[in-house]
């Protein structure tokens, strides 16, 4: 399988993990294990000064992983930049998850913030990897704004609906010049698997996995369809005809 | 003086000499954190050189569980 390069590091796992909603840190970080991932998601959250909890980081921070910090929680590109550069304070990082989402019904995120943010972010040296809608021509913006990846959603984020945008993930991925990451709404390893025979270059799972009713073997059936995706993909699929097509011969030997 | 940590009002005992003094008298250590005073990050290597202002905002962030 080939690999996948961002921000000119190489990756063999094209499945990244989310941390969020799990039940324990310790079952997340088992899961984690279990996924094979070298990419993982942390949120940042104001230090409580009444309540200071346990910190999660030990959980996900180990060898071969890079953080990938979000900035969840911000209203435009402005707070976005303030907490991109929080996150490469705290976490050692320039990688950063670009989430602009104002609307907590259906966490959409917003367009046009995204791209101000990916343009100043890019400038800064940051490995942007913004989450957006599935919209063939911003990807095509925010690339052109330098950003690293693009990240389309499937999906409203936690949802578990699989590829409900499938027809323009298609469009963004023969475009696109950029790594392409379906985020969000996979629901089950047969919508990553899904995602990656389309082309994905990679998927990132949360809710799916967190979930599960056993989220360390759900974990590694995430593994497993991603892998299986990549490989149909790289191997060639065949086409689709409306008609049946003999895969033996159709001579009447029993004459 | 009084400042302002993650939105708690926070008086400062006398003699706090800088902005790394008074987070460590707050028991912040700045493993896995970061911090922002007035929106703007101040990175660890600069709290010495950071004065104390009255109704100063400072914001210290770490990291928790998301997608």
């Amino acid at each position: 399988m080939s690999k996948l390069i961002i921000g000119g590091r190489e990756f063999d796992s094209r499945l990244f993990v989310g941390t969020g909603k799990f039940r324990s840190n310790e079952l997340m970080e088992e899961a984690i294990k279990a996924s094979g991932t070298q990419m993982v998601t942390v949120a940042m959250k104001r230090i409580d000064m009444d309540n200071r909890e346990d910190d999660m980081l030990r959980h996900v921070a180990h060898e071969g992983i890079q953080l990938l910090p979000n900035t969840s929680g911000v209203r435009d590109a402005q707070e976005a930049v303030l907490a991109a550069q929080l996150a490469r304070e705290a976490f050692g990082t320039n990688f950063i998850k670009l989430e602009i989402h104002p609307d907590p019904k259906y966490l959409l995120p917003d367009p046009v913030e995204t791209l101000k943010a990916t343009e100043e972010l890019a400038k800064l040296g940051f490995v942007v990897l913004p989450y957006i809608q599935a919209d063939p021509v911003l990807c095509k913006r925010l690339e052109e704004a330098g950003a690293a990846t693009v990240m389309p959603l499937a999906a409203p984020i936690g949802s578990n609906k699989g590829l409900v945008t499938r027809e323009l993930l298609k469009i963004i991925i023969a475009q696109s010049r950029v790594p392409v990451v379906v985020d969000a709404g996979l629901g089950a390893p047969s919508h990553a698997a899904e995602a990656m025979e389309l082309g994905a270059d990679a998927v990132l799972v949360n809710t799916a996995i967190a979930v599960a009713g056993d989220p360390v073997r759900m974990a590694r059936a995430f593994a497993q369809a991603t892998i299986a995706g990549r490989e149909a993909f790289e191997a060639g699929l065949g086409g689709v005809s409306d008609y049946a097509e003999a895969s033996s011969p159709l001579t009447s030997f029993l004459d | 003086m009084k400042v302002i940590i993650n939105n708690k009002e926070i008086e400062v005992e006398a003699g706090t000499a800088n902005l790394a003094a008074l987070l460590r008298a707050q028991g912040f250590t700045g493993v896995g954190q970061a911090v922002a005073v007035n929106n703007r990050v101040v990175p660890k290597a600069d709290w010495e050189a950071c004065g104390l202002e009255d109704g100063m905002k400072i914001t210290v962030i770490r990291a928790v569980c998301g997608g």
